[in-house]
């Protein structure tokens, strides 16, 4: 309350010119709330350059006497609202109703408080903008592995995609400025195509009421979002440079924003990065640099009463994929497990040849929002993506230039959302959603397409609500239903189709057959059903107790129905199944936290238990000509998954903080009473950081970051047939690598080299004792250590 | 204050504009009909190995039409090797998804320096030397010189690399790189 308080005062004035001429008009006026049309009693009005004064009575009624013809400004208080100024041309006497707004959340709207949270009753964390900068060039998952309770899966260096509570890919919703992202994300190595440097604030959300984005967030949600500004007459930007030693390269990154008093906004934001072959301490690794390129722009109108947002992004992204883990077959794989160090490591280059992916990604989006008086807020929202995926592989002849995965989606949706809120305690938002999807699997590669074409059209309504019983306690529900028709086109290899018993489960599917080919157009409805309930209680000392429910339900992805092929980069033929059934999974969290500059923590144990878990793992050996593959098969279990991650911070004197996170994960595969795949190994990090504000706010920290062996894992090693050495050969893929601990170091200093504006530098090394370590979650664990010791510099400068 | 309007009006349906223009640049760059199946021209489905000595001709042949999946390939051997005998040993390879059938071995003569085939045979007495050789000298394997020793019997593994290391060791493992084929034959010497 206090806050707000504050913020209404630290408003600024401006100035006005009047006349003075007629100088006995009368001013009557009331304040009315907008939301409940009632009377704002004791509300204080202010006629700013006649430092007049008076207040509402009980009516909401207030008057002047005795002003002059001329323009009056006003600024009208209240305790709980948003001070509000408005300018009169006063003429004759006069009465006038004027509207003010008490809610605190869209307050936030318009100043951003960096510990807002999404929702009262949410368990989230948020990296604030200073933490994303210092990613600049890196990638969202990079960036978000400062949280605990998640961790990355990687494909190589540059290719991370976030993980929260051991879940991943199509379990994991990620919110690009209100637009839910599709970029053939159920891929393990397809990264969000994402740049970090387009966002102001991200919002890690573990449990809450997130029915809103979707049914499906069992792992939880990424909240993308940009700043919202302030209605003022400015124009202010940032631009940053980065340079790295390993990889040698880094980021440029320049936004600007324009803002005016109307309301009106825009910010125009890009950035370029290029890195080279990115080095492990004791070699390079050949083939692993990158180039991405990115570029937004946002405009819009905010008001109290109605605004508009367009916001556009395009990322393209060029990944170098390490050149040897394009292997053959299993015992290309078992060299490659066997040897300490990668064969024909090269020199360093720049250069990104084949394998590679390129992938360009478009996201448009288009709201706009109204309040009704006395009922809520009427927001619509149109959006768009295209994502174009070419994957390139070592091929024979001139096919360097062919792609060997070729794949267009397209995705529009449109959500029209009511936000109910004229009642003090108790809002609701009324939703629907009407989304059309088309994959194209586009003609010209030299292989069957890894994806078919299809179309999928989904529908969801939804509702949710917060009720607060008292000041310090807030319910929250929600309920879903969604829709979802897949409808796509497949063609088989009539062997295959009759061998996983197609033919008997789907004959409706069946089309023509070619020879040894069948298309097929398989055809499926899902209906679901998602609820939430939320508990937020503050209680005494700024302890916040917070409790989560969810039900989420997913929908099988199209890995999960077609995949059927060698995937190259794992040596491993991957087979999905048409009879693939939905995932359902109930969700607790629990969190006590406490918000304390001093000492405060965050204590968040989870229990998840999914029905119909869906999980690829090998199931046996298949001969091709290429010789022998383990064949990796999706298959539906029951799992559980719980753990606890622990955040804190304790300031140590008035220079010193220490920051400190653990999490630990235990993942069951409960149908056959063994652990689940790649769950993340109990991690934990340490942090001290000297800041001293006078010494142009220098701060100097250390970071431990520790990951313990992952014990707990599914043992799905095998022996094979060796026919050049003849030998029978084990081949060791679930064994997870050692625990490792690196030590990073980071310094920064902050000038005000200009009038207005400033000058930041930074100095930060990572892998410090440049230790060599391999990481369970990195899919090339099996090929190359991770990356050696790196030292960084940063510029920034704000203006 | 109305001009200022005006200009973000224009600004708005500029953007909209260009998002529109890229929207439908984006949806015409890649229109493609889905008649056809794409070609996988890649893959190889077909090995035959042809041993000659005069008018003795024994092929090894491993055939999986369909490519990888699908239906397991097929090996058929024409007839047993004589002992004591030298063969000249041909290797074709083929795509016989694609009609006519493609041919591969053209590909791998034209990058002969990216490839190598390598011979393992258990059956004792037998030998299997290359004798051509890439544009830089070092052996490449699609022509052999097979020689037999006493009656027996066991198998030829035939491997062909991708990028292997070359020069290299002559063994299949330690030329590294990444297996394009890998087929083992039973044969016997009579």
């Amino acid at each position: 309350m206090q806050k707000i308080y504050f913020l209404c005062i630290a408003l600024f004035f401006s100035q006005i010119h009047i006349d003075a001429q007629n100088c006995n008009l009368l001013f009557k006026g009331k304040i009315t709330d907008f939301h409940e049309n009632t009377p704002l009693t004791g509300a204080s009005i202010r006629i700013i350059n006649l430092n007049k004064y008076t207040a509402t009575d009980l009516e909401g009624f207030f008057e002047f006497n005795d002003l002059c013809e001329g323009k009056i400004e006003l600024e009208i208080k209240h305790i709980v609202c948003e001070t509000k100024r408005i300018t009169i041309n006063l003429e004759k006497n006069l009465f006038k109703e004027i509207l003010m707004e008490h809610h605190l959340e869209e307050l936030n709207e318009v100043i951003v408080k960096n510990n807002t949270k999404t929702a009262t009753t949410s368990i989230e964390q948020t990296i604030k903008e200073e933490v994303i900068e210092n990613y600049t060039d890196k990638s969202l998952g990079d960036a978000l592995k400062t949280i605990s309770g998640v961790s990355s899966l990687s494909t190589g260096t540059t290719i991370v995609k976030p993980m929260i509570h051991g879940l991943h890919s199509s379990r994991l919703l990620i919110i690009n400025n209100s637009v839910r992202m599709f970029d053939q994300e159920w891929g393990d190595e397809h990264a969000p195509n994402f740049d970090l440097n387009s966002s102001n604030r991200i919002d890690v959300i573990k449990g809450a009421n997130t029915l809103k984005y979707g049914s499906d967030a069992i792992g939880g949600l990424i909240l993308i979002r940009g700043k919202k500004y302030a209605a003022k007459d400015s124009i202010f930007g940032k631009s940053s440079i980065s340079l790295n030693s390993n990889g040698l390269g880094g980021n440029v990154n320049t936004e600007i924003v324009k803002t005016y008093t109307s309301g009106y906004f825009g910010k125009f934001q890009t950035s370029y990065k290029r890195f080279g072959d990115f080095k492990t301490p004791n070699y390079h690794l050949t083939n692993t640099g990158m180039q991405n390129f990115n570029a937004s722009f946002r405009v819009g109108y905010n008001s109290f009463e109605k605004g508009f947002e367009a916001f556009y992004s395009i990322v393209n992204n060029n990944f170098g994929i390490l050149q040897l883990s394009h292997i053959g077959n299993v015992n290309d794989l078992v060299l490659a497990i066997n040897s300490p160090e990668p064969r024909n490591t090269e020199n360093f280059s720049y250069k990104i040849e084949n394998p590679k992916q390129i992938i360009l990604h478009h996201l448009g989006k288009i709201e706009a929002y109204k309040r009704f008086k006395g009922l809520g807020k009427l927001t619509v929202q149109y959006d768009f993506q295209i994502n174009r995926r070419k994957e390139f592989d070592l091929g024979r002849g001139n096919r360097e230039n062919t792609p060997v995965i070729d794949l267009r989606l397209f995705t529009t949706s449109l959500q029209p959302n009511l936000h109910i809120d004229f009642s003090p305690n108790l809002t609701f938002d009324i939703g629907m959603l009407g989304r059309f999807q088309q994959n194209n699997a586009v003609a010209g590669t030299r292989s069957r397409p890894l994806i078919p074409d299809y179309e999928k059209i989904d529908a969801a309504i939804y509702t949710t609500g917060s009720y607060h019983i008292d000041e310090s306690t807030e319910i929250n529900a929600g309920i879903r239903y969604d829709f979802s028709k897949i409808d796509a086109n497949k063609t088989y290899l009539l062997a295959d189709w009759k061998k996983y018993n197609f033919d008997q489960l789907f004959p409706e599917f069946e089309g023509e057959i070619d020879n040894t080919r069948i298309d097929t157009h398989p055809k499926f409805t899902f209906h679901n059903v998602s609820a939430s309930l939320g508990f937020s209680k503050r209680l005494e000392n700024e302890f916040t107790l917070l409790m989560h429910y969810g039900l989420g339900t997913r929908v099988p992805n199209p890995s999960e129905f077609f995949s059927d092929g060698v995937h190259h980069s794992n040596a491993r033929f991957e087979i999905g199944f048409l009879n693939i059934k939905k995932e359902i999974a109930n969700k607790f969290n629990i969190s006590l936290e406490r918000s304390n500059d001093n000492f405060g923590f965050i204590v968040s144990p989870y229990y998840k238990r999914i029905k119909g878990f869906i999980q690829l793992i090998p199931t046996g050996i298949t001969t091709t000509i290429k010789g022998a593959f383990p064949v990796w098969e999706y298959d539906q279990v029951a799992a559980e998954i719980f753990g606890i991650d622990i955040n804190l911070n304790k300031r140590i004197n008035h220079q010193f903080d220490y920051l400190g996170n653990i999490s630990w994960i235990q993942g069951n595969n409960l149908t056959e009473d063994i652990p689940l795949l790649h769950m993340p190994g109990t991690n934990f990090s340490n942090r001290i950081v000297y800041t001293n504000e006078k010494w142009n706010q220098l701060s100097i920290g250390i970071k431990n970051t520790t990951v313990l062996r992952q014990n707990q894992y599914p043992n799905y090693n095998f022996f094979t047939f060796n026919p050049s050495t003849q030998q029978e050969v084990f081949v060791d893929i679930s064994t997870p690598p050692p625990a490792y601990s690196l030590f990073g170091f980071s310094a920064s200093a902050t000038f005000n080299a200009f009038k207005k504006g400033s000058l930041k530098l930074e100095f930060n090394i990572e892998n410090i004792l440049d230790v060599s370590y391999r990481e369970y979650l990195n899919r090339f664990r099996f090929y190359a250590d991770e990356l050696g010791r790196n030292f960084n510099i940063k510029i920034k400068i704000n203006y | 204050m109305n001009s200022t309007s005006n200009l973000k009006t224009i600004k708005l349906l500029a953007i909209l504009f260009i998002s529109a223009l890229t929207f439908t640049a984006c949806s015409e760059d890649d229109h493609d009909d889905h008649d056809d199946h794409d070609h996988e021209d890649e893959v190889i489905t077909t090995l035959n190995y042809t041993l000659t000595n005069g008018s003795d001709v024994v092929t090894l042949s491993f055939s999986d039409p369909d490519g990888e999946g699908g239906n397991e390939g097929t090996y058929s051997i024409s007839g047993p090797l004589k002992a004591n005998s030298t063969y000249t040993g041909a290797i074709e390879l083929l795509n016989e998804t694609e009609s006519p059938a493609e041919d591969i071995t053209e590909e791998i003569e034209e990058e002969d320096d990216e490839h190598e085939f390598f011979f393992t045979s258990t059956v004792a007495g037998l030998a299997i030397t290359k004798t051509d050789a890439d544009g830089n000298g070092n052996p490449l394997g699609l022509e052999t010189s097979l020689t037999s020793g006493a009656a027996g019997s066991g198998s030829i593994t035939i491997v062909l690399k991708h990028e292997p290391t070359k020069p290299n060791d002559g063994t299949s493992t330690g030329a590294g790189g990444s297996t394009d084929l890998e087929v083992t034959f039973n044969v016997t010497v009579e």
